[in-house]
């Protein structure tokens, strides 16, 4: 009874986690959607807004149809992160659909990632902010001996997908290709004993 | 199109500043005219939010791209909203005319 009295005494003044911020690679080219074909008798000025987080998740999971832990590494927050925002995306979608609703592609809590190129003349490094165009010559000493650095990180993350997920130990280090369909929560290190977690996820990322 | 330099002195010997909202001039070159602007900057000595109010100096003079030595976390989401290119040079020895010479060529 005690114990019930202190657990709901501290959920009541202590204040969550804050958020993780979410990464958005490729912001919408569109900023919402209407129906049409309502009757005009009800006019109410209903809206759903559908955050840039949700429309980020259902680009890289129906569009590019990447898995949950795949996507989850693109937007850098966790797996189960992702599935949470990606359920929500499509509930709200399917309430738009459903009431003919007005969507609004807005707010979350996210930051934006452009693309970075280095220059090798120069030594410069600098991004693209007008995504239509592509860059053809350094902005600084208008050489074309440049190169695009997230190809390089990219060529390695799908590597890791390519020849299947790992598990790592967050205590030691110690890597294993992952068993499909075992969580990796279920695996233990043979080095320390240690519970192991998939690779590649927030968590693994602080050791 | 304009360009924004981070300066640690008002004249082309001095050197480009490693940090963008701290920094101490802002060089505001235009590549068709030549013509260049020294703007001290009032946030050198902010607490916080320099970075924010830099940006506000910066874009207020329609630049297109800024050169500096590092720019804050805060400063890369509100730089791609405004499609402002940002330049990172990690060579703090390099002076603002040689960097003007860079840009012409």
């Amino acid at each position: 009874m005690f114990i019930i009295f202190v657990l709901n005494y501290c959920s009541y003044f202590m204040s969550p986690r804050p958020l993780r911020l979410r990464k958005i690679s490729n912001p919408p080219i569109i900023s919402g959607f209407k129906p049409y074909g309502k009757k005009p008798e009800k006019e109410t000025n209903e809206v759903i807004f559908l955050m840039y987080e949700e429309y980020e998740s259902l680009r890289l999971c129906d569009y590019e149809m990447l898995n949950h832990h795949q996507a989850s590494v693109i937007m850098d927050v966790s797996r189960p992160t992702l599935t949470r925002i990606y359920a929500k995306a499509r509930q709200k979608i399917a309430e738009a659909f459903v009431m003919g609703k007005q969507i609004i592609i807005e707010g979350g809590k996210i930051y934006f990632d452009s693309e970075w190129f280095s220059c090798k003349k120069c030594g410069c490094f600098f991004n693209n902010p007008e995504k239509q165009y592509n860059i053809t010559e350094c902005p600084l000493c208008r050489s074309n001996n440049f190169t695009n650095c997230e190809e390089v990180t990219n060529g390695a993350d799908e590597s890791v997908f390519r020849c299947s997920d790992m598990c790592i130990c967050p205590e030691c280090g110690h890597e294993q290709p992952h068993n499909f369909g075992k969580p990796c929560s279920s695996e233990i290190c043979p080095g320390c004993g240690h519970q192991m977690i998939r690779k590649g996820t927030p968590k693994s990322k602080k050791k | 199109m304009k360009v924004a330099i981070t300066s640690t002195g008002n004249d082309l010997n001095s050197k480009l500043d490693q940090r963008f909202g701290r920094c101490s001039y802002f060089v505001i070159y235009d590549t068709e005219t030549r013509g260049m602007e020294f703007i001290p900057n009032p946030n050198k000595e902010a607490q916080e939010g320099a970075g924010p109010a830099s940006v506000q100096i910066v874009a207020s003079r329609n630049v297109g791209k800024i050169v500096s030595g590092e720019f804050g976390i805060k400063i890369k989401s509100l730089l791609d909203s405004l499609k402002i290119q940002m330049i990172v040079l990690k060579e703090p020895e390099k002076s603002i005319g040689e960097i003007i010479n860079m840009l012409n060529t």
